[in-house]
């Protein structure tokens, strides 16, 4: 009876993947891929790993796919030139046998592995009650590998610089993204009054509960940067210029709290990010406290774009180009 | 009491699945974007309806009970949205095959 459902699922699962990669079309390809990630939710949560499954819906399947969205949008100019051009035969030959060497060589890593492979879990378990979580899934991310869940979220800030220098010169400080304009009294701002406390109110739970069960702060910042991005598409709230003050303290929030906490262990403790064991758990909730806030705002920020509109300066329009630098605040 | 349960369990799911396969059906066949729509709001909104009934007696306690309404009263509330705009679209755009 169980297997039926696993066959199911992979029967279900590899032809999406295949459709998704063969599509034609960017935006066909994109909603097969946003499709395709929802059955991976389901495939992880047959192999009971909710947490993993959570990660893919909010994340793999939910932000990924809004970011891919926006980028095939951008695409849809160009799409039709970019579709038309047919390679020449030597180079689809030669892109072809690299593909298959490179999925031969995935499936032969993966067939080589030991069987069972080589785990840390039995440690994990033995160890997990000094970090005074109950998720040994929290405990990896959040004590025994903190130094990568913290070098991630640097990453994710690296990635947010990336998309904003993108903008052109004379927007840098601006606004990321066009002005959305929805009808005030239409379903979209209905929504948009309606969720928001609702999803606030489940991603601060998904990161609370993540302590003891399957959550996580990384998919509660992602729904808590979703309600932020349905506001601002909804029209009910507009996106902050990249120059704000309490925008740039909002994403250092997180690190910043993480790389003190970490010092603090090296200077109290036996090491960089050593927790001493009474206060374990308050200082894994506080790190999670600001990586969430850190998290959702770099998350909106990632799907709104790079500065577009440049900052509305309180100094009249007719001023010369060339007006004093601090006018901008 | 309990086969009571088990049989409205297994009526409702069973009539959940039969809408949503009706849903399906119908947004695969039905010939323009309006009425698909209009295909997968009922089914979804019934059949997911349905499958939850069929799913309380099941569940441990009320509070889990109770997360299942909020997930059939979430996602009423988002399809009921989604295919509202996406009608809107349709009609400021034009109808496409």
């Amino acid at each position: 009876m169980l297997h039926a459902l696993d066959v199911c699922v992979v029967l279900l699962v590899l032809p999406l993947a295949v459709r998704t990669i063969a599509a034609r079309e960017t935006f066909a390809a994109v909603v097969s891929f946003m499709a395709y990630g929802l059955l991976l939710t389901l495939a992880w949560m047959r192999l009971a790993a909710p947490d993993v499954a959570l990660a893919v819906a909010a994340i793999g399947s939910g932000l990924s796919g809004v970011l891919l969205l926006g980028a095939s949008a951008r695409l849809r100019a160009t799409e039709r030139p970019a579709a038309a051009e047919r390679p020449s035969a030597l180079l689809r030959l030669a892109a072809g046998i690299l593909s298959a060497m490179i999925a031969a060589g995935l499936a032969a890593g993966v067939l080589s592995q030991p069987d069972p492979g080589p785990t840390l879990a039995p440690s994990v378990a033995e160890h997990l009650a000094t970090t005074g979580v109950g998720n040994p899934v929290t405990g990896v991310l959040m004590a025994f590998r903190a130094m990568d869940t913290m070098l991630e979220k640097i990453v994710l800030l690296f990635a947010l610089v990336g998309v904003w220098s993108l903008a052109p010169d004379r927007l840098w400080g601006g606004r990321p993204g066009p002005r959305h304009q929805a009808d005030p009294r239409g379903v979209l701002a209905f929504l948009a009054r309606l969720l928001p406390p609702v999803g606030f109110v489940v991603g601060v739970y998904l990161l609370w509960v993540s302590a003891d069960k399957p959550g996580g702060a990384f998919q509660g910042s992602t729904i808590l940067a979703a309600m932020w991005l349905l506001v601002m598409m909804a029209g009910l709230g507009d996106t902050p210029p990249v120059a704000s003050r309490w925008l740039r303290l909002a994403l250092i929030v997180g690190p910043a709290v993480f790389l003190a906490v970490g010092l603090g262990g090296l200077w109290f403790g036996d090491a960089f990010l050593a927790y001493p064991e009474a206060y374990a758990k308050a200082l894994i909730v506080v790190i999670e406290l600001g990586m969430m806030l850190t998290v959702a705002v770099t998350l909106a920020l990632l799907v709104a774009g790079a500065p577009a509109r440049s900052v509305p300066r309180s100094v009249p329009r007719n001023t010369p180009r060339n007006a004093p630098r601090n006018a901008r605040r | 009491m309990s086969v009571a349960l088990d049989v409205m369990t297994i009526t409702a799911i069973c009539a959940g699945a039969f809408f949503f396969l009706a849903g399906t059906v119908g947004l695969l066949r039905f010939p323009d974007t309006l009425t698909r729509l209009h295909a997968l709001t009922k089914a979804d909104n019934l059949g997911l309806g349905l499958v939850v009934l069929g799913l309380l007696p099941r569940m441990p306690g009320p509070a889990s009970a109770l997360k299942l309404v909020c997930v059939w009263l979430l996602v009423m509330l988002g399809s009921a949205t989604t295919s509202q705009l996406i009608a809107r679209a349709v009609r400021q755009e034009g109808p496409s095959a």
